[in-house]
């Protein structure tokens, strides 16, 4: 059977191999915890605790402030003992909550069970708000915003995304394997709030394990595993529902323009968490891999856990890394240190020995086509980087880059080694900074 | 931390593909037909390929000193140009013409334009038809093949399309019988450029070419299908006049120019729809050429003028971007 899939993209080697096997391992608490107040697309929460202060686990520590924000919790019990800028991931430095734990790793309320048929969906979305569920595929967008849709809107299809078409990282994978339980009851409880008429997971056929699993599980209910070719990006939000659905996310819209909504699977074990135990997104899993650290692992993690407690429970380096990168390989973020800490959105922490560092000299472009094969979004990349590239902003925004989704498949089979998907970020800030002066 | 660290924006990974490995793999299928060339024409074959590569690897050196530029003959693109052009040449050619041409190919059809991919037309092409066009006679005086080991030596005579249009010119009907057999074109046995005589032999390096992903079928199916077609109206309009289709797809040039030639990607469009446009008017063109152009063969000047097209083609062939209805966007 040929499975369903999106039109270009790649096929890089997937890596999976050094920790697809092994088991989720619990983190132990390091010495300090720096929790950021910005973690999610939106704006930035305000500190609720002062200097000094005792938090338990689970407090809120940040306020969330406007409707596309939500509250930041402390991921241990313990001392606020500063309250100031840290290097954050995104590379700069932020305001965060740093947080020196007591050992006792105590929650601040008792654990009370809500049973979900006693709620509306309104109160659903409120506790996902109150949780700070954000989406957990990188992008962290505040999950209570897309449970929002306005009515004009109707979601006939609820998407759930177990793709994980990043090379590297298995976190989501083992998240199915796993946790399919907690998986399967924010699925469920996102349908109540939708009320979607069809429900799917779609799978890269890569984890057969995973497929074989949730349809097992699946039998029963109304819920649809969908096998998708290997192929990235396939995880991406347009290109997810293009498998699954067959339709196009309007140029510029969103995938409820097509009556759709998307959600990560581990977004979905979270939002199981907000509403049923009442617990806020602390921790998630990442997967800590790549050719410099010494054991690859699967680890659950506190928000807020610096990238160097996390290298030294996977045993430590095999040599100094010449790229630590927060994410997958196509879409992740280098990082200028260890001293940076996980947020809700780190998928994976990948350490590349400087061997592994791809360094090539870009050459001129031969026109060879590759980007246009390749490019998910049917752009011309080489195109609009040569327009980003000269500054010439109206036939940047002509050749549609404002639809780039970024994700960087131009860049990797390009022969020239030209920096496309990097040449079109610009252009598109370009065209975004002229939009705004435009307004002004 | 003793070490330097690499910060950049993503993706951290590379498919490892670069344009001299691209460049490397052309030349590589390009050796069956250089071989074929050689068994069938001899030393004088080898000399021609010889003195066009180095010819062309020396221009490129000469052109990038002068400007004060990197020398990148490493990456293979001017040994590419060379043999190119070496397979479009007659056996016959004197050492000063096939230099000539390498001179022509590497100053005018490229460097002049900024070197590896700024040339609109492509280099190889460019110096045969200002060759054709300066030296007329050398340029088409053709020799029969005399394969190594046959004692044979290189006989003066007409390229079958050269016979089909003398003929026609003269009584305005086809010959009444042609030298060579069908077969024997599509093994090679037959006068013509170095590179255009085994058609077998550029089939097997193109069939290389498309496992490695480096030629798609756009254009070369496109081209050769058109020729077929438009070849074929004619032919079955009026046999005693127009040769059959696979007359037209196993003499002349359309091998090579189809599957080497038009693919050059530095000169062909880059959209899909564009290369099937690019594709059927190098068809087109070359039937027309050949049937009513005074140049029995046309392959070159149709590439060159869909090369002159390209940027145009370029403009209106725009994908359809996903989530929108027409092309080049807007919803």
């Amino acid at each position: 059977m040929k499975l369903r899939t999106f039109k270009g993209g790649i096929h890089p080697p997937d890596n999976k191999q050094w920790t697809s096997h092994k088991a989720i391992e619990d983190c132990p608490l390091p010495d300090e915890l720096v929790v950021p107040l910005s973690q999610h697309i939106g704006a930035p929460s305000v500190a609720c605790v002062k200097v000094g202060q005792h938090v338990a686990k689970g407090q809120e520590v940040g306020s969330a402030k406007g409707f596309v924000s939500v509250p930041v919790h402390a991921s241990t019990s313990g001392e606020v003992v500063a309250i100031e800028n840290r290097p954050h991931p995104f590379g700069t430095s932020m305001p965060a909550v740093v947080i020196k734990p007591d050992g006792e790793d105590s929650w601040s309320y008792d654990m009370q069970f809500t049973d979900p048929g006693s709620l509306t969906q309104d109160e659903v979305i409120d506790k996902v708000r109150q949780a700070g569920v954000v989406g957990m595929g990188g992008a962290a967008f505040p999950a209570h915003v897309k449970m929002s849709p306005p009515p004009e809107k109707p979601i006939r299809t609820l998407l759930f995304n177990g793709v994980e078409c990043e090379p590297y990282l298995t976190s989501d994978h083992r998240m199915m394997l796993e946790e399919s339980e907690r998986v399967l009851q924010g699925v469920a409880l996102l349908q109540y709030v939708y009320g979607a008429e069809r429900v799917v997971i779609g799978i890269e056929a890569n984890k057969p394990d995973a497929i074989a699993l949730l349809q097992k599980q699946c039998a029963d209910a109304p819920v649809e595993i969908l096998p998708l070719e290997v192929k990235y990006p396939q995880g991406a939000e347009k290109q997810l529902i293009a498998a699954a659905t067959g339709r196009e996310v309007p140029s510029g819209g969103l995938p409820m323009d097509v009556g759709v909504a998307v959600h990560n699977i581990s977004t979905a074990a979270a939002v199981t968490d907000a509403v049923m135990l009442s617990r806020p997104l602390i921790e998630r899993v990442c997967t800590v891999t790549g050719s410099a650290i010494k054991e690859p692992k699967n680890l659950r993690v506190r928000v807020g856990m610096p990238l160097s407690h996390l290298i030294e429970i996977c045993g430590g380096l095999v040599e100094e890394p010449g790229k630590i990168i927060l994410g997958g390989p196509m879409m992740g973020f280098t990082q200028v240190g260890f001293d940076v800490p996980v947020i809700r959105g780190s998928s994976g922490l990948l350490l590349l020995r400087e061997e592994d560092v791809v360094k090539s000299l870009e050459g001129p472009c031969i026109r060879c086509a590759r980007c246009v094969q390749a490019c998910p979004m049917n752009l011309l990349p080489t195109t609009i980087a040569a327009y980003a590239r000269r500054n010439l902003v109206e036939e940047t925004e002509e050749y549609c880059a404002m639809d780039c989704i970024e994700c960087g498949s131009c860049s990797y089979v390009c022969p020239a080694s030209i920096p496309l998907v990097q040449s079109i970020r610009h252009g598109k800030a370009a065209v975004i900074a002229k939009k705004r002066k435009a307004l002004l | 931390m003793s070490q330097q660290l690499y910060l950049s924006s993503s993706p951290h990974v590379h498919s490892g593909e670069t344009t001299p490995k691209v460049m490397r793999a052309v030349l590589y299928s390009l050796a069956p037909a250089c071989l074929v060339a050689i068994y069938f024409f001899g030393p004088s074959a080898l000399g021609v390929l010889l003195i066009a590569t180095l010819g062309c690897l020396a221009t490129e050196v000469v052109c990038q000193r002068l400007m004060g530029d990197t020398v990148t003959i490493a990456d293979g693109s001017a040994a590419i140009t060379g043999v190119l052009l070496a397979l479009n040449l007659p056996p016959t050619s004197p050492w000063w013409l096939t230099l000539l041409g390498a001179v022509i190919a590497i100053a005018i059809g490229k460097q002049v334009y900024g070197g590896l991919g700024s040339n609109p037309f492509n280099p190889a092409l460019v110096a045969r038809v200002v060759l054709l066009i300066s030296f007329p006679v050398q340029m088409t005086t053709w020799s029969a093949p005399a394969p190594l080991g046959s004692g044979l030596d290189l006989v003066t005579t007409a390229t079958p399309l050269g016979e089909w249009k003398n003929a026609v010119m003269l009584t305005g009907e086809m010959p009444a019988a042609m030298q060579g057999s069908m077969a024997g074109y599509f093994l090679g046995n037959m006068p013509g450029c170095i590179g255009e005589v085994s058609a077998l032999a550029l089939l097997l390096g193109a069939a290389y070419l498309l496992y490695r992903r480096i030629l798609t079928w756009h254009i070369p199916a496109t081209y050769v299908g058109t020729v077929v077609l438009l070849s074929g109206v004619f032919w079955l309009i009026n046999p005693a006049r127009y040769p059959s289709p696979v007359f037209h797809l196993v003499t002349g040039g359309l091998v090579l120019g189809a599957f080497y030639m038009a693919t050059d990607m530095v000169t062909t469009p880059v959209s899909t729809r564009g290369m099937l446009l690019f594709g059927v008017g190098c068809g087109v063109l070359t039937v027309l050429i050949r049937l009513f152009g005074g140049y029995p063969e046309g392959v070159s000047f149709a590439i060159l003028l869909m090369n002159a097209a390209t940027p145009l083609i370029d403009r209106y062939t725009k994908p359809r971007t996903f989530g929108t209805l027409r092309q080049g966007g807007g919803v």
